[in-house]
């Protein structure tokens, strides 16, 4: 199983690949106000894309965009060919917020497996991953925590935990507005290991919102780069770092040289 | 060396701490119970030196005659006060929720019925317990009605406020979710009131009390508050007070009670 999804997994650079989702020319209007203008962006199935930009250029709202949380005001949005209402209602795409959201009286367990217990008694066909909730935060190193409630854990664990629930439905797209932007730079170190074990195993793909030029360069194999007023497609920036990643990457010239090169293109934005 | 046989001799920092802890606790419970001791003793002994006379201020020992004594009349009527605010609590109280899941639901009715709740919290509870009294009569009805109508309000609100707390990035998933409303109530809205509706169940255990007693006021052959107006008018002293304790005695067990609930339910 592992093997098979490693496969599906593995970057593969040169082969055109199906597109996990697309926007065309779409524009987000708040009143007059437009946060995003026309942007055109295909998402490659499998790869994982990092997003920069500065403060307010539209980050969230692209990813919210996406998820079907706000609507388009023109243009085109489909994920993997379907309307982001469909995908959201196939469970194609999770969501992890900045700050975990797990509900404070459920277990970790019972947070994990709430997104298994929303449409059940609808009848609605929920898409069980391969994982089972337990599976799951073993994976993301919370074995033995399984009954801990939210107030219990570190915000690390947390966002685990949270982690672990986007993860249940098998989504093919996972969505991270600044997962870790609350936590400490060792947790984070770590996590963003444990998430690239989680990318490589499980194949998906995944849109992840960053702050941090360091980070955006260590876990992406795409750096979208968004610009303000009003928030437009900057540059796509292609990381041809070897995989896995590894820390002492963070100290190769490769990794510097992209570090500078993205810290300049922002300053431009 | 000398300071690794000190350590060894003196009890550990552990077992330092445990002793300041116990003594910690004792202070707690110690304090206010021997400020409350002395009080008393306070009243004895004051009553007794300038020679009230016991129809003015009976003295602690004399209370404490009546209770003996009055036992079984206290009891027979902390019975119905005991029913009347247990039923005008429930009632109350679950009207409050009731309304409350339907505020939220609907904009609509919020809008229709908030500023008749409002008015209705605004008539003091003194004014509007004879016209209850009148509406139902002397029996236990006016009584459990006087008792739920004072509970209703501060739980309304509250319940409205738990309802509504559930935080916006919580509503987001559950959209990313596609999860219906009457899961967002199940598994998100109703939880989350659940703090928001033990502190209003904290004032209504004592104040749907303070209803049933000030329905029997009014009118009423037993129950405290009917044992409170006639022992006022017999110049009966020592067991008005005798009653009065019996009545906050009743308040403590029921605040007790929601206490206890809240422990239970609310772990988070
Ligand atoms: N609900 C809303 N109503 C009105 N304006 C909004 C709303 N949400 C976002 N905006 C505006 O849209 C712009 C983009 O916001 P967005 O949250 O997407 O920025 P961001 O790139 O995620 O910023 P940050 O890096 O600080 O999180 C901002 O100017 C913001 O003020
Ligand atoms: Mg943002």
């Amino acid at each position: 199983m592992m093997a098979a999804e490693n496969i599906q997994g593995a970057p593969v650079q040169s082969a055109p690949r199906d597109l996990a989702a697309s926007l065309q020319a779409a524009s987000v209007r708040f009143g007059t106000f437009t946060a995003i203008e026309e942007l055109t962006l295909d998402i490659e199935c499998g790869s994982f894309y990092t997003i920069l930009g500065p403060s307010g250029c539209g980050k969230s709202t692209m990813l919210r965009l996406v998820s079907d949380l706000i609507p388009a005001a023109s243009g085109d949005v489909t994920i993997f060919g379907k309307t982001t209402e469909q995908a959201r209602l196939a469970r194609e795409f999770a969501f992890v917020f900045q700050d975990a959201t797990l509900l404070p009286w459920r277990s970790a367990l019972k947070n994990v497996e709430l997104p298994l217990e929303i449409g059940r008694n609808r009848g609605i066909d929920i898409p069980v991953g391969s994982r089972s909730p337990r599976e799951l935060l073993e994976l993301v190193g919370l074995k033995g925590r399984e009954d801990a409630l939210p107030h219990e854990l570190s915000g690390g664990m947390r966002q685990r935990v949270a982690i672990a629930r986007a993860l249940v439905c098998q989504p093919k797209l996972l969505l991270m507005d600044e997962p870790f932007g609350a936590l400490d730079e060792m947790t984070r170190d770590r996590l963003n290991l444990q998430l690239l074990d989680i990318w490589r195993e499980t194949g998906t793909t995944i849109l992840f919102v960053t702050h941090s030029i360091a980070e955006a360069v260590f876990l992406g194999q795409k750096v979208i780069m968004l610009k303000s007023h009003p928030g437009r497609l900057r540059e796509v920036v292609d990381i041809d770092l070897p995989e896995p990643r590894t820390i002492a990457q963070r100290d190769t010239p490769e990794f510097n040289r992209y570090s500078a090169y993205l810290r300049n293109l922002l300053e431009t934005c | 060396m000398a300071v690794i046989e000190d350590m060894q001799s003196v009890p550990s920092i552990e077992d330092v701490e445990k002793i300041k802890d116990r003594r910690r606790r004792m202070a707690a419970v110690g304090v206010p119970l021997g400020t409350a001791l002395g009080l008393i003793a306070l009243w004895q002994i004051g009553v007794k030196l300038f020679g009230v006379p016991t129809y003015i201020a009976p003295a602690p020992s004399d209370v404490a005659g009546a209770f003996i004594s009055k036992f079984p009349v206290l009891m027979e009527n902390f019975w119905p006060t005991l029913f009347e605010s247990v039923a005008g609590f429930a009632v109350g109280n679950i009207a409050a929720i009731l309304i409350a899941v339907a505020f939220v639901h609907s904009r609509q009715v919020e809008r229709a019925f908030f500023p008749i709740a409002v008015f209705i919290n605004t008539i003091p509870i003194l004014a509007i317990a004879p016209i209850l009294v009148l509406i139902f009569g002397p029996g236990i009805t006016a009584k459990v009605v006087i008792a739920a109508l004072i509970c209703f309000f501060p739980t309304l609100v509250n319940m409205v406020r738990g309802l509504q707390s559930v935080s916006p990035q919580a509503l987001e998933l559950a959209r990313i979710l596609s999860a219906s409303k009457s899961e967002v109530f199940w598994k998100m809205r109703l939880p989350s009131s659940l703090p928001f509706l033990f502190s209003a169940l904290k004032i209504s255990a004592t104040t749907s009390v303070i209803g049933a007693i000030v329905g029997e006021w009014v009118g009423a052959d037993l129950g405290l508050g009917a044992l409170i107006i006639d022992s006022t008018f017999n110049f009966n002293s020592p067991l008005l007070y005798a009653t009065v304790f019996m009545s906050s005695g009743l308040s403590v067990f029921m605040f007790a009670m929601v206490t206890l609930a809240e422990r239970l339910v609310v772990r988070w």
